[in-house]
């Protein structure tokens, strides 16, 4: 049974982490999560981001956040990629799936995945 | 939208942007119905806005002119023979006890009820999203009372961030756990 004795635990354990974590982070991942975005399906894309972020021992790097309407609601879920120094890189038509390859290959690997961004659709 | 729950996920969106610090998300169900309530402490709304809040033609955002969270909310519980009824104090008339209340009636066993789905994610995503928002969570059915109090967690937690990986796992799995057994 979960109790607020694991949780203690948990913050013993994070608070030595949360010194190193903050103002480090490079690369933010936003997810739009207004009613279009939801309706879409967005809210497995963000917890499959959060995760794979996780997992793959990113958090340090990458920022995964929340935003409301992007104003592209036909191209929802959308997931857009900021990283200091280069372009912005827009997902569109996200899933679970592609968004783990997204932290797999762009976030972790450092290339972009062509056929999701909104470039591939509109092209 | 395809679960209830995402319907939840999106009008607590609404409490966030009125700068609620606390928004309570409360289920109660029994054989016939499910009730949602979520109730802020936010800024609330004018009586004129009010009006106009199921009009699917008013929306706050700027990106464009129609707002469908609230009207798919009504549509989505009326389609089952409930309703919903939205009451607000605008902080201006209110000062000391202000927000929002929106409260739906779905009749479960109409062919049109959009069931529940997963709840717990609904749940994980605001707190992963707002993580500096207190959210009461409680979902009442059968003899059952799932419960979460982010404010109970924050006394535990002190200055470690709620949206943290570990708690946001503690907390998914402390709810699922209070559903299966």
């Amino acid at each position: 049974m979960k109790s607020l004795a694991e949780l203690q635990a948990i913050k013993e354990k994070m608070k030595n982490k949360v010194v190193l974590r903050e103002g480090s982070a490079d690369i933010r991942v936003v997810v739009g999560m207004a009613t279009c975005g939801i309706a879409a399906g967005a809210r497995p894309v963000l917890n499959a981001l959060v995760e794979a972020v996780n997992e793959s021992n990113l958090a340090d790097k990458v920022t995964v956040s929340q935003t409301g309407c992007v104003g592209l609601c036909q191209y929802e879920p959308i997931v857009e990629v900021y990283e200091a120094g280069k372009e912005k890189v827009t997902y569109v038509k996200m899933d679970a799936d592609k968004a783990k390859r997204v932290v797999e290959e762009h976030l972790k690997g450092g290339k972009i995945v062509a056929d999701c961004t909104i470039a591939a659709f509109n092209a | 939208m395809k679960e209830l729950s995402l319907n939840i996920l999106d009008i607590v969106e609404n409490s966030v942007k009125a700068g609620a610090s606390l928004t309570e998300i409360l289920i109660d169900e029994n054989e016939e119905t499910l009730s949602l309530t979520i109730k802020d402490n936010g800024c609330g709304m004018t009586n004129e806005v009010l009006q106009t809040v199921t009009d699917p033609f008013y929306t706050t955002r700027t990106t464009r002119k129609v707002g469908l969270g609230l009207p798919l909310l009504k549509l989505e519980c009326e389609m089952t023979g409930g309703n919903l009824t939205v009451t607000s104090k605008h902080i201006n008339e209110f000062p000391n006890e202000h927000g929002t209340c929106v409260h739906a009636v779905f009749y479960k066993n109409h062919i049109d009820y959009t069931p529940l789905g997963d709840v717990i994610a609904s749940i994980t995503t605001l707190i992963q999203g707002h993580p500096d928002r207190d959210f009461l969570f409680s979902h009442k059915f059968e003899d059952k009372n799932v419960c979460l109090d982010t404010r109970e967690l924050r006394t535990v937690l002190e200055d470690v961030p709620l949206d943290s990986f570990e708690v946001i796992k503690w907390i998914k799995e402390f709810l699922n756990e209070q559903y299966i057994t």
